[in-house]
């Protein structure tokens, strides 16, 4: 932060999003928005097999339809398959074939196997009805808990179904369990899941021959990812692929990385030399983008008389599917790593692996890892309940305090002091009432009525710094009317950057948050997008630092101007002012039509212009936490679970724009309902996914969801604003909250649940087992 | 190619012809014919309710029409709701005032539904509220900011008897 700069004056406060007036009126600009001359539709011809062999193909008749450009199967595609992975993913580590289209054999219910290209979407999926295919079906592999042991193999080429498996065993467990006073194990199960952004995914594509240029418009998180990949695709440089960045309409993960049919439409759109647009529908949507949240870990946890948490061994299993989105990656291994959470919790084993099944491939959804505190909070839940001490006084006897910080957790981890989750636990406590909830809760139950209560604490590892990940740029330009555009490689897609950058950048350059236009994709630097809970600390660091490069430059500029001295300058709302005479002042404009078109006038040795490039490299890890409590009542007669309150105490440090983060937590935290109660992109066993419209996979809806409360901690992190990530944790924290909220409503039947999704089917077959035995 | 149907509906106030398949649905005839690309897709099944549009009044799935049912109608588009281009419709304000979006994919429809269960209810209860929306889909903001701006535009709406 430069020495002049201004005090806080948008950031902290909820200022209206700039993104909204065109997003309210209709006037956004989705992929689908965009139309080009002679521009055509693409479409896919999916499987409806889970595995199975193609014994026959025959496309002839589809491109005789009038309309049809062209048609292409895995054959016509496949050799430019070298390029196919992700940025994050190493060339050398194990992967799939990496096809666009299937050659030779399909490998889950949607894989894609042909390709047409038509006049319109219309002409495009007729044609699809006239491809003409024969398979041979195979014996699939459905059930991931036994994949690794079986004979039938989803990707021959690697000889086995199991992607990874990662063991670290640590000897000091054995002393812990062998000192304890109770040693409780459960396996905990997620459930397949997915992402369900309102916009689906797509892109259009456009090849500019002889320019060699291919120029792109996409639903994205990452327009660098695209860039980057996409022109290694295409055998181009980066300088000639062009990615254009408009509204996204969503993505909670899925658009961090290319799918094998954006690639497939940028190879034929430079193949056939017309624009091509391709947008999923919503079917390809819920069956073939990507699933999440298919996994379960086995939890061994050795506790002491008095509650405190000794040692934890871990086993943790999860379903890739066949073409994991991104590549095959091991969110196991930090799920694992990250399981000890806001706990001091002693020595630590655990086992990861992932392993291949004919299922639509596994992807990064909101908190990819969050199976950590899904496993540990339902895990103390059930430690409270079998050694018969209340789950809120075990989470306090073993909860870190700020006397704890700075903290080495055994797995690794480094807490860095600005964390506080021993303050967010009792925050939300205090805001739920808890002891009068659980007097409320014994009344009922003496009337028969099942109330409970559920919470989980977490500590979230948010804009990590290694790797792709590790920084952001943002070049800065005042422009010759003192109005500023800075470029970012940020994806925004509902995160409201265009507002709380500008709120950055407002406060450290002096202007006022509508004089700021922030750009993103083409003419930005690198930047690995949104996603991660990233954006506020790496992206926003870097607009500020842009920011406060242009200022001193103005600040001198305008000090020279008006002879006097820059210590004794103010700058705010794009006025530079002498302090203490307002009258003494000139503006932003002044000063940026002196540095472009009278660069004569300025200081002796100032370069002309007024702009400005910063990259921030953010540290390893700045830490967020949270607190969630909701509570519920269960219908015993119907299996209903209606939600009667739900608070979250969260420290994300400085809030940029309270509105925001807010908004931020209630989408995740009912995304994490919707998961636990509702949602269940279910598969029959003979790999059928039975959940492919609206009416079969539940996104919650307005009446399902009670009004959330939101209490906010804040401890400043280190980094340059003192923020933390706050993009994912709704949907970290929620999902064991609910879950443990639903398990004190059972507790009275002796019930004891261990999987989701807890939908009224399982909630009465839970009550009714438990009452058979 | 299919037989082409001259069609032709009043939408937002000014009259749209064109040609369409039997088969054209509304939502693609609203925005590659009429230029109202406020009308999203979020399914093409029904149940989203992203390219909702008042037809003759009543808040309708445009996914689940074809255009030549329509034809003839008066056809009201999210874009056709604001006065003028510096003056957002009450839900709109409201919308923005109250974080009512953030990707902006739901939007449209969210703002015509509740443009149209204002219109039948103006003062409706929370619970009204919720079952009024509960035919839209949104997945960025758990809600919570729908609900105060259906609230808000509620109070507003019935203040300058706009409902």
């Amino acid at each position: 932060m430069s020495q002049t700069a201004a005090a806080a004056r948008y950031v902290g406060q909820s200022v209206k999003r700039l993104e909204d007036p065109r997003l309210v009126t209709g006037h956004g600009r989705y992929v689908d928005d965009i139309v080009l001359p002679g521009m055509l539709h693409a479409a896919f011809g999916r499987s409806d097999l889970a595995r199975a062999t193609i014994t026959r193909l025959d496309t002839s008749a589809a491109e005789a339809l009038d309309g049809v450009h062209a048609v292409y199967t895995g054959a016509d595609l496949n050799s430019y398959n070298d390029s196919l992975r992700a940025s994050l993913h190493p060339p050398e580590s194990p992967a799939p074939p990496a096809n666009m289209l299937a050659d030779g054999d399909v490998r889950f219910v949607g894989d894609p196997y042909v390709m047409v290209v038509a006049q319109s979407r219309y002409i495009a999926e007729d044609a699809l009805d006239l491809v003409e295919v024969e398979f041979e079906p195979l014996d699939p592999v459905v059930d991931y808990e036994t994949a690794a042991e079986s004979d039938h193999h989803v990707h021959p080429e690697l000889g086995g179904n199991l992607a990874h498996d990662l063991p670290v065993p640590n000897p000091a467990t054995d002393e812990a369990f062998a000192n304890a006073a109770y040693t409780i194990t459960e396996t905990w199960h997620q459930h397949r899941q997915t992402n369900v952004p309102m916009e689906t995914r797509g892109i259009v594509a456009s090849w500019q021959p002889h320019a060699g240029v291919m120029e792109v418009w996409a639903s994205t998180q990452s327009p660098h990812e695209l860039q980057l990949v996409g022109a290694r695709v295409l055998g181009i440089g980066e300088h000639k692929m062009v990615v254009h960045f408009g509204d996204v309409g969503g993505g909670f993960g899925q658009k961090m990385f290319l799918g094998r049919e954006d690639m497939a439409v940028l190879v034929v759109a430079k193949l056939l030399g017309s624009p091509v647009k391709w947008i999923e529908d919503r079917r390809e949507n819920l069956l073939a983008s990507n699933h999440a949240r298919i996994e379960q870990m086995t939890v061994k946890m050795a506790v002491g008389e008095d509650g405190s948490f000794l040692a934890a061994d871990l086993d943790q299993l999860e379903d890739d599917g066949a073409y994991p989105l991104g590549g095959p990656a091991t969110p196991g291994a930090m799920a694992t790593m990250l399981y000890p959470g806001p706990y001091r919790m002693g020595p630590v084993s655990w086992r990861a692996r992932t392993v291949y099944t004919n299922t639509c491939g596994r992807g990064a959804y909101r908190g990819p890892w969050q199976m950590e505190s899904v496993a540990r909070e339902q895990m103390i839940d059930r430690v409270a309940r079998e050694i018969g001490m209340d789950p809120l006084e075990l989470r306090r006897r073993n909860v870190l305090t700020p006397d704890d910080l700075p903290y080495q957790v055994s797995t690794g981890l480094l807490y860095e002091t600005t964390i506080s989750p021993k303050q967010t636990l009792e925050q939300a406590a205090e805001m739920i009432g808890y002891d009068e909830f659980r007097a409320e809760q014994a009344q009922a139950r003496e009337e028969g009525r099942y109330l409970g209560l559920g919470m989980a604490l977490y500590i979230e590892p948010t804009s990590m710094g290694m790797g792709p990940l590790g920084t952001e740029s943002a070049m800065l330009r005042v422009e010759v009317d003192g109005h500023v555009n800075v470029f970012m490689g940020t994806g925004s897609h509902g995160q409201s950057l265009e507002t709380t950058m500008a709120q950055l950048v407002a406060d450290e350059l002096g202007v006022r948050p509508e004089d700021v236009t922030l750009h993103q994709g083409h003419g930005s630097g690198y930047g690995f997008g949104t996603g991660g809970s990233r954006s506020a600390v790496i992206a926003g660091s870097a607009a500020r630092a842009a920011a406060s490069g242009v200022r001193e430059k103005v600040v001198a500029i305008a000090a020279h101007l008006m002879e006097a001295s820059a210590d004794d300058l103010e700058v705010g709302d794009g006025v530079i002012s002498v302090k203490g005479t307002p009258a003494a002042s000139m503006t932003m404009a002044q000063v940026a039509a002196t540095a472009y078109q009278n660069s004569d006038a300025l200081p002796p040795g100032t370069e002309a212009g007024l702009e400005h490039t910063a990259r921030y490299k953010a540290p390893p890890t700045t830490h967020s936490n949270a607190c969630h409590i909701c509570t519920c009542e269960l219908d015993p007669g119907t299996g209903k679970i209606t939600l009667l309150r739900y608070v979250v105490s969260e420290d994300c440090g400085v809030l940029i724009n309270p509105m925001v983060v807010d908004g931020q937590i209630a989408g995740g935290v009912v995304q994490g309902i919707g998961g636990v109660l509702y949602e269940h992109a279910v598969y029959d066993a003979s790999g059928n996914p039975l959940a492919s419209t609206f009416l079969d996979y539940l996104v919650p809806t307005a009446a399902e969801v009670p009004e959330l409360e939101c209490g906010h901690v804040v401890v400043p992190s280190d980094t340059p604003g003192g923020h933390k990530g706050t993009g994912e944790g709704g949907a970290i924290g929620a999902p064991p909250a609910v879950f443990n909220a639903v398990a004190d409503a059972l507790a009275p039947f002796g019930a004891y649940p261990n999987r989701q999704p807890l939908d009224p089917n399982a909630v009465l077959s839970l009550i009714a087992s438990a009452s058979d035995e | 190619m299919a037989d082409q149907i001259p069609l032709s509906m009043t939408v937002n106030g000014q009259t749209r012809r064109g040609l369409g398949e039997a088969r054209l649905t509304l939502a693609d005839f609203l925005r590659e014919q009429a230029h109202c690309t406020g009308v999203h897709l979020g399914c093409e099944h029904g149940v989203c309710g992203s390219c909702t549009v008042l037809m003759d009044g009543e808040a309708v799935r445009s996914c689940l029409l074809f255009a030549v049912q329509a034809d003839g109608a008066g056809i009201t588009t999210v874009e056709g709701l604001a006065p003028d281009d510096e003056t957002l419709h009450p839900v709109q304000e409201a919308f923005r005032d109250c974080h009512g979006l953030q990707c902006g994919f739901c939007t449209p429809g969210f703002v015509v539904s509740v443009a149209a269960f204002l219109e039948a209810n103006p003062d409706p209860s929370d619970e009204e509220i919720r079952h009024g929306i509960s035919g839209n889909l949104c997945r960025c903001t758990g809600y919570q900011g729908i609900v105060a701006a259906t609230r808000q535009a509620a109070a507003v709406m019935k203040g300058s008897g706009q409902s």
